[in-house]
């Protein structure tokens, strides 16, 4: 199941099994995060994908009667970060998330990048600065903003919120950077500019992208993990999964004949 | 599920085989041409040519459509993109045809040299690789495509064969030089007809099981 990566570990994810109350949403899935690559999640809706992506970060924390088992090991220090013992703040610090409708906060561009170094304790003007440029810069939207760095967050085009949240995202300088379905709101123009900025950011950054738009999984990323009823079916890199996939189950949905 | 691109790759299939069914006319006229001495024969093969040409650009253009339009992945994608590929093979058979044709009609011109065993013999070889290499096609019969590869070997070895026959004419009678020497050619026009077989049967092998085999010895 799992390919031999040229590239070092990044995240393992071993026997993971998710419960929604008493309902089964992911059983057994075992998956390898490759350093410095994109991993897409594909699969069609229900099979787990974005439950899986939410795992990483604890977000299911948030609702009441989830539970976890199994592990998803963060490396290079190893922890589990669906550990108990862990503090979800700890890994949502270390692992960032890009949700499918841009999500910016009601208030100003700068400040929205801002955010999440405040809440870690910058608060120098110039570091805060010097990070929000750098953000906004690696998300592809210094040009467009850095005249208006003070009008409100909702004055931007929706693809430009997107890259406005990615660059909130990059800010605190995560190491993982979950990415659900981050186009599926945007235009065809604004879709490009995000996928070719995620190209860019796996030099900085590992990715995972949860996409229900196969040719995107395709153009993206280097790993394509294919899931079916919560479990994984077929991994492998990404040229391989969509040329000559190993699985029936993959070979239809990549083709489109899933019934 | 049914879906429309399945109709579209149905009909590509369609296509491909009926541009296969000329070719083999084509090749078959061809050594028909050369053997009954029927210049007029070789003259409408060398026409029918431009027929196989238009089908070559018609299923490139229904490719590049298919691949623009609907992109396919996996085994859609290797049967298109196979698709393209045979196309040309098959071209460049029909070509080699024509250019049998070509001989042919010069050699009529004079009297006939020997009696043409030996090229018969490798032209309904090869013919047998075409037809089998388009049925590995239509029926994914990868071990039909795999044996199409061994077969090619065979053509190779009439081919020298015939070489070495050609060449005592040649040294005992200076004068059949021009004749031997066209003969010649019509046998490795044939025997270039067999490697396009070949070369077939291995985007067989690739459109079914997803593994280059082309360039590396071949396995039966």
């Amino acid at each position: 199941m799992i390919p031999t990566h040229e590239s070092a570990t990044k995240a393992e994810v071993k026997g993971l099994n998710f419960y929604y109350g008493k309902v089964q949403a992911l059983t057994d899935v075992n998956l390898t995060i490759a350093e410095g690559q994109v991993t897409a999640l594909i699969g069609p809706s229900g099979c787990g994908k974005t439950t899986c992506l939410r795992c990483f970060n604890r977000m299911h924390d948030l609702y009441q009667g989830t539970r976890y088992e199994g592990e998803i090991i963060l490396y290079p220090d190893k922890i589990n970060v669906i550990d108990h013992s862990v503090d979800p703040i700890e890994v949502r610090m270390r692992v960032s998330m890009v949700f499918q409708k841009p999500n910016p906060f009601p208030k100003s561009i700068f400040e929205n990048v801002a955010y999440g170094l405040r809440i870690r304790g910058v608060d120098r003007r110039s570091e805060l600065h010097e990070k929000v440029e750098l953000a906004l810069r690696d998300a592809a939207l210094w040009d467009e903003v850095k005249d208006r760095l003070r009008d409100p967050a909702y004055v931007l085009s929706g693809g430009q919120q997107q890259r406005l949240c990615i660059a909130r995202a990059l800010a605190p300088d995560p190491e993982l950077l979950l990415f659900d379905e981050p186009t599926s709101a945007l235009d065809p123009t604004a879709t490009a500019r995000i996928e070719e900025l995620v190209s860019q950011l796996k030099e900085k950054v590992t990715i995972v992208i949860v996409t229900h738009n196969m040719q995107q999984a395709a153009r993206v990323s280097d790993f394509t993990a294919f899931m079916y009823l919560g479990r994984l079916v077929e991994f492998d890199k990404t040229d391989r999964m969509f040329t000559n996939p190993s699985n029936k189950l993959t070979e239809d949905y990549i083709t489109g004949r899933f019934s | 599920m049914i879906r429309h691109f399945d109709e579209e790759l149905k009909d590509l299939k369609e296509k491909i085989l009926r541009m296969g069914g000329l070719v083999e006319e084509q090749i078959r006229g061809a050594i028909r041409a050369l053997a009954e001495r029927d210049s007029a024969l070789a003259r409408q093969i060398i026409d029918n040519d431009l027929r196989v040409n238009a089908m070559d650009v018609e299923v490139d253009e229904d490719c590049l459509r298919l691949l623009a339009l609907h992109q396919p992945a996996a085994r859609d994608l290797r049967f298109v993109t196979t698709t393209m590929k045979i196309s040309t093979e098959l071209e460049r058979m029909s070509d080699l045809a024509e250019n049998i044709c070509e001989r042919a009609i010069e050699l009529n011109e004079e009297p006939q040299l020997k009696p043409y065993i030996d090229l018969p013999r490798m032209a309904n070889w090869t013919l047998r690789m075409v037809k089998d290499s388009l049925d590995a096609f239509v029926n994914q019969d990868t071990v039909l495509a795999r044996k199409v590869c061994a077969d090619d070997d065979f053509v190779d070895d009439l081919t020298e064969q015939l070489f070495r026959e050609l060449l005592s004419f040649m040294i005992e009678d200076p004068r059949t030089i021009t004749r031997a020497i066209r003969l010649t050619f019509i046998g490795k026009y044939i025997e270039r007809i067999a490697d396009h077989a070949t070369n077939m049967a291995e985007l067989v092998v690739y459109l079914v099981e997803g593994k280059i085999i082309r360039h590396t010895l071949p396995t039966v």
